[in-house]
């Protein structure tokens, strides 16, 4: 079956290993690899503070990868338009989680507010500019790319 | 609104500023995270239309799904970015 006369969101469901899971796991390799430069680049212009807000907004990145993937793959196990929904108010709830992670540590002797953005803001983008050079180059999904013999 | 102008009224300047800047801030962030929100519903809309009809292309579909809504959700990472340097 190459295409559904019918589809229903509703009722499809996708089994099978979840792509977002791997995504996440190469992104949190790659961010490994990225860590100490960007930890690095805060030390020079907010000193150990910076190493401490740097190490904090990389987590929280992190982290919110791996709750939109985990998100995405329970949920598609389920039903598209669960996911789909899911999905949405997800992004309503991690946005509300760091807006509360920020919240909770902004009057820290250790934080850095201008380290912690600009590390958010490299750090996501970094990583996702990183890892969709590599999924546009493989052609397929990690879980799709093609081993050496 | 009249509690809020009750309210700056007996603010002094920098006081005023700071109140200012704070609700500046949330209107910034609650402004940069409408944009992403109609992306990401509209992606997904998107991508669940795929998935339902070619269910064997799933996969790609969803890691592409996956990256793009990561991508969108930068633009509200940078509206509370600001928010943070400039509201708290």
């Amino acid at each position: 079956m190459t295409m559904t006369d019918n589809p229903s969101p509703i009722t499809t469901r996708l089994d099978g290993e979840a792509p977002e899971i791997q995504v996440s796991f190469d992104i949190l390799k790659r961010g490994a690899y990225a860590s100490p430069v960007i930890v690095a680049v805060c030390a020079v212009f907010a000193g150990l503070d910076g190493v401490f807000s740097a190490l904090y907004g990389m987590a929280l990145v992190l982290v919110n990868f791996f709750c939109a993937a985990g998100l995405v793959a329970v949920t598609a196990r389920i039903s598209l338009g669960l996911m789909m929904g899911a999905v949405l108010f997800g992004y309503i709830a991690r946005l509300g989680l760091i807006f509360l992670a920020v919240i909770l540590v902004r009057d820290a002797s250790w934080i850095s507010l201008t380290a912690l953005g600009l590390t958010i803001i490299v750090t996501h983008l970094g990583l996702l500019v990183w890892e969709m050079r590599y999924v546009a180059a493989s052609l397929a999904y990690p879980g799709l790319k093609p081993r050496r013999q | 609104m009249e509690a809020l102008s009750a309210l700056v009224a007996e603010l002094t300047g920098d006081e005023e500023k700071a109140a200012a800047a704070a609700s500046s801030a949330g209107f910034a962030y609650g402004l940069a995270a409408i944009g992403p929100g109609i992306g990401i519903g509209y992606l997904v809309g998107k991508s669940v239309e795929a998935m339902a009809r070619q269910p064997e292309a799933a996969g790609m579909v969803r890691t592409t799904m996956f990256l793009g809504i990561a991508f969108t959700e930068a633009l509200a990472l940078i509206g509370f970015v600001v928010f943070i340097l400039i509201g708290l």
